[in-house]
């Protein structure tokens, strides 16, 4: 198994990290938030990679023939992107609402929550 | 009887489908009185599977069963802690909503039930969470009850405090969340598996004779970074003040009661069956981890929590200093360790809730939730001021609480110096709560002085949550804090009750090993120190107003709560970082 794309993977995440904590912008941070989902994403189709594999769908495949990747991390992923869409959506329904009631979406100006 | 384990979450998800679908046609009354019978049945039912959990209940839902011991089923576990999450999760559900009875405005036409919906989805996702026997699994009921969680703490989107908390707690919650999912993702590379018992069997299969590897320690430590953000220890606390303070009363009394406390359930399980093995994380250095971020938490909560004038933010803060006494129990991984863990939370549910129910009140009578512009003003609310004060006392540990039978079983456990953190951090923060009573209730000091400091939230202007302010207590607000005092007092006043949840704990945990868990000459005196040193720190702080005013040494602490949710993501790094160092030394020298 090839090391690049766990390292994509972590190469992701932390790029998504860095954007959240330098972020100047509430919309840029849930996007960040959304690449270090993509990371993950990355990370659980690369563990069910099997070289040559084939797509898990065996309606004209014999089973057995030949390989097919992992169908378990495949829906993971399906999972995981429809609690991200939920998550991302509630964050912006949030930022919108920010935005309404503070008249700013840059977080350096929200600091009524301190100490 | 397993097969009606799955019910703990469909029960309380079909409840809320159905209030949303029919909610904008029905009278308030009727939404509301679905949500009690729902979240009401669903505590019956935990309580029945809970007096049946012995043997443990496995389920493998809609009759996937392991063929040749291999399965890609769901399979929920019944075991004592997973059902007695699942009860005191019901059971805590049901008191909000019964707090909440005549708490909100009339919802607008086209939402009525939403909110008894979204607390029946955040109890169907607790629920989840506690019986869910595989980590994906696991990960979507916590992501679940996250989700929730922001929309509950945002319910009241009118409020700008209110948004930004939500948006704080999503962004911060749900990170951790992802680095939980990586740690997954390593865990089936190396395993092939999802069950939480056969992930541990792999892992030291895999392992042969050697320890663990780098691979396990990256994915020990992403796990645990997203089950230590959802119970707010060190450095990855920074949400919590933030979200406690904003959110709806009866959401609080959830979220410190419970939701918190979910997140050290969680590092128990996924230790206790997952890292425990000769493959995973030594005990050495997950004892190294927690007691060492356990300890960093409760003191710095307990600071924070003393500094406080928002009396929300003052109880959350109390709730940071007790999750920490939670894993540093929890972190010394003996049987006793385990009971203590579990009656303190237990006991600290009830206390925590009622005191966030009393807080709710004070918020609806006056608009306000600040120690100072409060001073004196509510003498005329004799028995919530009484509730208050009972309340500080049960967090300091007084016998017979259940909080002081757990605290006093954590403290043998933990044993030598550590006992002083648990006296302390218990005694300042029930002496915090008791200043509050004093001045607040009773009027006692002088008024203290307008610092007018730029560090602080202080909660002088918050708009009430009932549709007016009120000029009388609801019967409903003043019940619910008593009941839930009674039960905390009830933890550990019934006798045999300590040993009972030690068994069950006992079970689950420490493989046969039994401890027995009842009160103690040694106990019992240190319950009684550490309650007098509260009271003498209250009335110190009454007398003496300046004692309250931060100090020099304090003010870099304050200033890290900045509000900035950037530099709380920077702190989940470095909070990961931590504990990836705390939990090296094991696998280097394996």
């Amino acid at each position: 198994m090839h090391v690049l794309p766990y390292l994509v993977a972590a190469y992701v995440f932390l790029t998504g990290c860095y954007g959240l904590a330098t972020s100047r912008n509430l919309i840029h941070a849930v996007g960040c938030l959304a690449v270090c989902q993509s990371s993950t994403y990355v990370l659980l189709l690369a563990v069910g990679y099997r070289d040559g594999g084939t797509a898990p769908v065996f309606s004209d495949i014999k089973p057995g023939s030949r390989p097919v990747v992992d169908p378990v991390v495949q829906a993971l992923t399906l999972t995981d992107i429809v609690v991200g869409a939920t998550v991302t959506a509630l964050l912006l329904a949030l930022v919108l609402q920010i935005a309404k009631r503070h008249g700013t979406v840059d977080p350096d100006e929200l600091r009524e929550l301190r100490g | 009887m397993h097969h009606l384990l799955p019910l703990l979450v469909a029960v309380p998800l079909l409840g809320a489908a159905l209030l949303v679908a029919t909610g904008r046609h029905l009278p308030r009354i009727a939404a509301e009185i679905t949500g009690f019978a729902v979240s009401g049945g669903t505590a019956a039912l935990a309580l029945v599977l809970l007096l049946n959990s012995s043997p443990p209940m496995v389920e493998w839902v809609g009759a996937w069963l392991p063929v040749g011991g291999e399965s890609v089923g769901i399979v929920v576990y019944g075991d004592g802690p997973a059902l007695g999450m699942a009860a005191l999760v019901s059971l805590l559900t049901l008191a909000a909503l019964a707090y909440s009875w005549r708490y909100f405005d009339e919802p607008p036409r086209s939402h009525r039930g939403a909110f008894t919906a979204l607390m029946l989805v955040f109890q169907g996702a607790m629920c989840g969470f506690a019986i869910a026997g595989d980590l994906f699994n696991a990960f979507v009921f916590f992501e679940l009850m996250s989700v929730t969680a922001y929309a509950l703490t945002g319910y009241r989107i009118d409020e700008a405090k209110a948004v930004q908390g939500a948006l704080t707690f999503g962004v911060v919650n749900s990170l951790g969340a992802y680095g939980m999912l990586m740690g997954i993702g390593l865990l089936y590379a190396r395993t092939g598996e999802l069950a939480m018992a056969k992930i541990g069997r792999g892992l030291d299969s895999a392992a042969g004779h050697g320890g663990g590897d780098a691979l396990v320690l990256a994915a020990f430590v992403l796990v645990v970074t997203g089950l230590l953000v959802k119970a707010a220890a060190v450095p990855f606390h920074f949400w919590l003040p933030d979200a406690h303070a904003v959110a709806p009363t009866p959401v609080c009394m959830l979220l410190s009661g419970v939701m918190v406390e979910l997140g050290a359930y969680g590092v128990w399980r996924v230790y206790g069956t997952v890292f425990s093995g000769p493959g995973g994380i030594p005990a050495a250095d997950l004892t190294r981890a927690l007691v060492t971020l356990g300890a960093l938490t409760a003191a710095t909560g307990a600071v924070m929590c003393w500094y406080q004038r928002h009396i929300k933010r003052l109880l959350a803060y109390s709730t940071v200093s007790h999750t920490g006494l939670f894993l540093m129990a929890l972190g010394v991984l003996t049987p006793e360790g385990d009971d203590g863990a579990a009656l303190y939370v237990l006991g600290h549910a009830g206390v925590k809730a009622a005191l966030f129910a009393c807080a709710g009140v004070l918020l609806d009578r006056y608009g306000c939730l600040d120690e100072h512009t409060l001073h004196g003003r509510a003498r005329e609310l004799r028995a919530t001021g009484v509730m208050f004060a009972v309340g500080a006392v049960g967090l300091a540990g007084l016998p017979p609480f259940g909080t002081g039978l757990g605290k006093a079983v954590s403290e043998e456990a933990v044993g030598g110096p550590l006992t002083v953190v648990y006296v302390a951090a218990s005694a300042v923060t029930a002496g915090a709560v008791l200043r509050v009573a004093a001045r607040v209730f009773l009027g006692l000091g002088p008024q203290p002085e307008e610092a007018g400091s730029e560090l602080e939230t202080s909660g002088s202007e918050e708009e009430p949550e009932t549709r007016g302010r009120l000029s009388r207590i609801p019967d409903t607000m003043r019940t619910v804090p008593a009941v839930l005092l009674a039960a905390a007092l009830a933890v550990g006043a019934v006798p045999g009750f300590g040993d009972l949840v030690a068994r069950a704990v006992n079970e689950a945990g420490s493989g046969g090993a039994h401890a027995s868990a009842g009160w103690t000459a040694h106990g019992v005196l240190l319950g009684l120190a550490s309650t007098a040193l509260a009271v003498a720190l209250a009335g110190l702080a009454v007398t003496r107003p300046d004692w309250t005013a931060a100090p020099d040494w304090a003010a870099p602490l304050r200033r890290l709560q900045s509000g900035h949710v950037g530099d709380y993501v920077a702190w989940l790094l470095m909070g990961a970082a931590v504990l990836g160092a705390l939990a090296l030394p094991g696998v280097l020298g394996g």
